[in-house]
């Protein structure tokens, strides 16, 4: 999310606008080229990795090579790996005062009001620039209570039994080719666990920009979340704008013990040089809860889908899923509940706005196989389209076997009509008023459902990208 | 105030209004009826400047200038307002969304001034009550699963939330029962003691009955065909339309 301080917004509008051209920052250590064993060697050296995450690492690059490219992806043909930087190691130590990071990287930060948002709100604060972590911090209040949130090469080497269970388990490398290629490059993420019982009430956030282009990002955040705990995290991402272009090929994997609530809140704006690949995924055991809320402003290319595996008896989520596709780009999106326990309950809200020749894609699947009794799952999308130019599409794919599962899908295509607009205008609003007033209504159910911080920063980052339309709050 | 020179309007290149003349003076209740389809919300839809409904020929003159090359919102911020027929449902956009908004847009106050919304609210809430309508209707959708009578009042009040100097309400009492007619004669009554000028267009007589119009002109075909007092809408009860033609 580049979109904490709604007066620097105001002022200076979109992720391009705010962070202007890239700058060149020169890097410790550059991988790139095609993409080999020995590429896979070399960025587990600079990283010292123990021989295990090495043998995960070209694994995943072995079922890379294998899987075959996925059908259901459009756009993605623009990507030639082999002349992608895989690992860029900037030359900045990694800090916890902002006072240690270069100016020229700071000020990328200052601008989008990061460290301002982590005086007043966060409990702490991981920011990844390029390949690598560069700024750390936590409350030292969270620190006493037993919560852990490092950077993700740290707990490699401090906790190796703790990530030997969970990394890439949730998320298995052998999925797809991107989460393949994923488990093959990872760097940078944070490494995050709950102890049980304890409630990490105010937000932590990991923020992930990418600096140059011609760039791949791989970051891997992983969340555990121990028996009757709760978190609630945000991650954010935004890039300056590029000649070329870059790619991000994330995971998230979350994990909620029995009775544990995770919120996960993702704000997407890169700018419209990245290719956007995320992979994101949860556990849910007995009585846990995930709630997923994903906003999707920028980029080129989005695909994201965020999923719960429903194990647990009694265990439920909820994805808020928002995409806006304005100007020639694609979102791809949508939100997989796999209801596996007793009496599981899931819920999708997905809203898509497409403008100026955007098209989005919806992509959900329910699946509740045979044995998942008393599973109830319900699903709403909708799409609002603002002129002829913009598509949106959806493909709902439910696989239910078990007799007793109640699933309910609604899905719904709405254009401005010139009725409402004349409506408005007939009342002494201008037609930039008027569209913004009604999408702004369009988008009032997602505000419900999103805390209210949240929220208000959605409402700005939108009210910006709107901004041709006026300015109504 | 409001005056419509021989008006030609075409929709969908067909000439629907035929060369109307009317006048709207502050203070005054004026009516134009007439039978379905003889032009009356074409003649609401050009004084506003709907577009789709292109003026061919004649003019319309707000203050005594022509205010045929504003936009719809333009003249709404002039001072003319339309209460709609059919208001169309704004699904997400609650009362208490459009109205400041609209208010501070007519004020030329600033839009992201939300604590001017409050204020505003508080200000209107009087209004709302005039029409019988409570303060939760604020909190609803505007027009969403609103009955046609909830609608008729929900228009009557933003016409007097805005505080325009022209109201036009075109059928404001279709779907209202007795006392709702009567109402809406009493806000009509109250307008234009307040100074307000008003265009009341009606195909039924019913509702003149609670109300003293200044003129009463009736459109037929495109065309003022009579213009006087109440005397005219009592000959169009007694004997119908085509009697005004033939008589």
């Amino acid at each position: 999310m580049t979109m904490h301080n709604p007066d620097e917004l105001v002022r200076y509008k979109t992720p391009e606008e705010i962070l202007g051209y890239a700058k060149d920052y020169p890097a410790e250590v550059e991988i790139r080229g095609r993409l080999t064993e020995s590429t896979i060697r070399e960025i587990s050296k600079v990283k010292k990795e123990p021989e295990w995450m090495l043998r995960l690492r070209l694994k995943s690059l072995e079922l890379f090579n294998k899987l075959p490219m996925p059908n259901w992806l459009q756009g993605i043909e623009m990507l030639d790996l082999d002349t992608m930087s895989h690992y860029v190691k900037p030359d900045i130590e990694m800090s916890s005062s902002w006072e240690d990071i270069p100016k020229d990287i700071r000020e990328y930060y200052e601008k989008i009001g990061i460290p301002e948002l982590e005086a007043k709100v966060l409990h702490g604060l991981s920011a990844q620039y390029e390949s690598e972590t560069i700024y750390h911090k936590m409350k030292k209040s969270l620190e006493d209570k037993g919560v852990v949130m490092i950077p993700m090469e740290e707990a490699v080497h401090k906790y190796p039994d703790v990530i030997r269970r969970y990394f890439l388990r949730i998320f298995p490398p052998s999925d797809h080719k991107f989460a393949a290629l994923h488990g093959a490059l990872w760097s940078g993420g944070v490494f995050v666990y709950v102890p049980k019982g304890v409630r990490v009430e105010a937000p932590i956030e990991a923020f992930f920009l990418i600096g140059r282009e011609m760039e791949s990002q791989f970051e891997h955040t992983l969340l555990i979340a121990d028996e009757n705990s709760y978190i609630y995290f945000i991650e954010g991402c935004t890039a300056p704008m590029f000649k070329t272009f870059s790619f991000h090929d994330g995971m998230v994997e979350l994990y909620a013990h029995k009775g544990a609530h995770i919120r996960f809140t993702t704000f997407q704006n890169w700018s419209k040089h990245v290719i956007n690949f995320n992979n994101k995924r949860a556990i849910a055991e007995e009585n846990a809860r995930v709630d997923w809320v994903e906003g999707s402003i920028g980029s080129m290319l989005t695909y994201v889908y965020p999923s719960t595996v429903l194990r647990g008896r009694n265990s439920s989520s909820r994805s808020v899923v928002f995409t806006l596709a304005k100007g020639p780009y694609i979102k791809d999106s949508g939100s997989k509940m796999f209801h596996i326990g007793e009496n599981t309950k899931s819920r999708i809200v997905n809203k898509t706005i497409s403008m100026d020749g955007g098209i989005n894609i919806y992509r959900g699947v329910i699946r509740i196989p045979y044995g998942a009794r008393n599973a109830t799952a319900n699903v709403e999308c909708e799409s609002l389209i603002l002129d002829d130019k913009s598509f949106a599409y959806t493909y709902p794919h439910n696989q239910i076997e078990e007799p007793t599962a109640s699933v309910s899908h609604e899905a719904t295509t709405l254009r401005l009509t010139e009725d409402q607009i004349f409506y408005l205008l007939s009342r002494g609003l201008d037609e930039d008023d008027a569209k913004n007033l009604l999408i702004m209504g369009f988008l009032d159910e997602l505000f419900i459902e999103v805390p209210f911080e949240v929220a208000n920063i959605l409402k700005k980052v939108l009210e910006i990208e709107f901004e041709k339309l006026g300015g109504v709050g | 105030m409001l005056e419509v020179k021989n008006l030609h309007v075409n929709v969908e290149d067909k000439e629907i209004l035929k060369g109307v003349d009317l006048k709207v003076d502050l203070g005054k209740l004026v009516v134009v009826m007439g039978p379905n389809a003889g032009g009356k919300s074409t003649l609401a839809y050009a004084i506003m400047g709907r577009e789709g409904y292109e003026v061919t020929d004649g003019d319309i003159l707000f203050n005594g200038e022509s205010i045929l090359e504003l936009d719809t919102d333009e003249r709404a911020r002039l001072g003319l307002f339309l209460a709609v027929q059919e208001p169309p449902p704004l699904p997400g956009v609650k009362g208490s969304l459009l109205i400041p908004a609209v208010i501070k847009r007519r004020r030329n106050l600033p839009m992201d001034n939300k604590l001017m919304d409050i204020k505003i609210l508080r200000e209107v809430r009087p209004k709302l009550d005039s029409v019988g309508l409570d303060s939760s209707y604020m909190g609803r959708e505007v027009n969403v699963g609103f009955s046609g009578g909830e609608k008729k009042r929900f228009e009557l009040f933003q016409a007097l939330a805005y505080d325009p100097k022209i109201v036009i309400l075109d059928e404001p009492d279709s779907g209202l029962d007795v006392d709702g007619v009567k109402l809406v004669a009493k806000l009509l009554d109250e307008m234009r003691s307040n100074g307000k000028g008003v265009l009341l267009i009606t195909h039924n007589p019913r509702l003149l009955h609670f109300v003293e119009p200044d003129e009463v002109n009736v459109l037929i075909d495109g065309r003022i065909v009579k213009r006087g007092g109440m005397e005219v809408a009592e000959f169009v009860e007694k004997h119908g339309y085509e009697k005004v033609l033939s008589g």
